[in-house]
């Protein structure tokens, strides 16, 4: 019963608002290395990540999270210090790093709302039966995306957990903020991102509520 | 219950086999540009999926919905994709599409020495199998007979 994100498209496909559940633990694995490094590490979207030498539960596609306690930024470390570099260096080991699956940066996140976008365009052209509406739920193994989209071509996005019941009603919950809070914003510009503290603590009002059964069908 | 159409993709997105049961609509492309969107959405989708996972993923994608037909989809490790589209009411798929793989292309694709792997498939006995197997599904009847 969780729900890990939310995201709002406006019409044409750019990313206006997204939030992320504080408490959704993704998991780390820390573990110090002696010289030379049996994995093969490579640089992917300025990210550190694992290409070759999967092992204690560390899988190709993790990405440095941190060294000894220093938490990566990219490429580089918080104190400047290019990872791979660090690698390299003998005197450095043993070293302690820890990984894990890469966070999303605020650009991926914005492609992957424009590539959402077309994918539901492509599912409703590839229908079989005549007028089909675009993607309205994504189910994968760790979790399912639900999108609603409003008559004016506004996307509600949220990704929960498989079993999460009621997300239709979250998703209109969402909407009404959305009506309530942004678009009745004076100073709210439709089409642009939304930044409004009261729409910030509505929104988190609405998904704490479902996070509890029963009070969201009152 | 109604089954639309499956689709069978090699890993390098050739389209080796494509057969529908009651498909209402058909596009304005030729079938050869749908494989190939089918094929390109489902390679974007998977991305996407794993992109945006917040935990480590082993089967991946598994279906999409809209409201008129609902997508199924499943891979193998070799990387061979077989998607089948059906209406809302079915539920899952995925021992369906896995018996077509195991028992259908495996026994009559694979194991017939005339048919190339990463070929269009022409083999009738296949086709008649798969015919067979789908309309014996539960899954099949049109709304009339459920």
């Amino acid at each position: 019963m969780t729900i890990f994100s939310v995201y709002i498209i406006n019409k044409a496909g750019s990313l206006i608002y997204h939030y992320d559940s504080p408490n959704v633990s993704r998991p780390a694995v820390e573990k110090t290395f002696s010289y030379p490094l049996e994995l093969v590490l490579k640089v992917f979207d300025e990210k550190v990540v694992v290409a070759f030498g999967e092992r204690d539960g560390i899988k190709v596609g993790h990405a440095v999270l941190g060294i000894n306690g220093v938490p990566a930024e990219g490429r580089c470390l918080k104190d400047k210090r290019d990872i791979l570099e660090v690698l390299a260096t003998e005197s450095n080991y043993p070293i302690n790093i820890k990984f894990g699956r890469p966070h999303l940066t605020t650009n991926e996140r914005i492609m992957l709302a424009s590539m959402l976008h077309s994918l539901f365009a492509i599912g409703s052209q590839l229908s079989p039966e005549p007028h089909a509406s675009g993607i309205q739920s994504l189910e994968t193994d760790t979790f399912k995306l639900h999108c609603h989209q409003t008559m004016t071509g506004v996307k509600f996005v949220i990704i929960a957990d498989p079993k999460q019941a009621n997300v239709d009603v979250i998703l209109k919950k969402l909407y009404e903020v959305y009506s309530d809070f942004a678009l009745k914003n004076p100073f709210y510009s439709l089409d642009m991102p939304i930044r409004a503290e009261l729409f910030d603590t509505n929104l988190q009002a609405v998904l704490e509520q479902a996070d509890k059964p029963g009070i969201i069908n009152s | 219950m109604a089954i639309f159409n499956f689709y069978l993709f090699d890993r390098n997105g050739t389209c080796l086999y494509y057969s529908e049961w009651n498909r209402k609509k058909q596009l304005s492309m030729s079938k050869d540009e749908e494989y190939k969107l089918m094929y390109g959405m489902i390679f974007s989708i998977k991305s996407f999926a794993s992109r945006l996972s917040p935990t480590d993923m082993k089967e991946g994608f598994l279906n999409f919905t809209t409201s008129k037909y609902k997508l199924h989809f499943f891979e193998t490790p070799s990387g061979l994709k077989l998607i089948m589209n059906t209406d809302l009411s079915v539920g899952n798929m995925k021992d369906v599409l896995h018996q077509i793989f195991s028992s259908l292309y495996v026994e009559y694709v694979v194991k017939n020495p005339l048919c190339e792997l990463d070929k269009p498939i022409t083999s009738e006995l296949f086709k008649n199998k798969l015919d067979e197997y789908v309309r014996s599904l539960s899954q099949f009847p049109v709304k009339a007979a459920s």
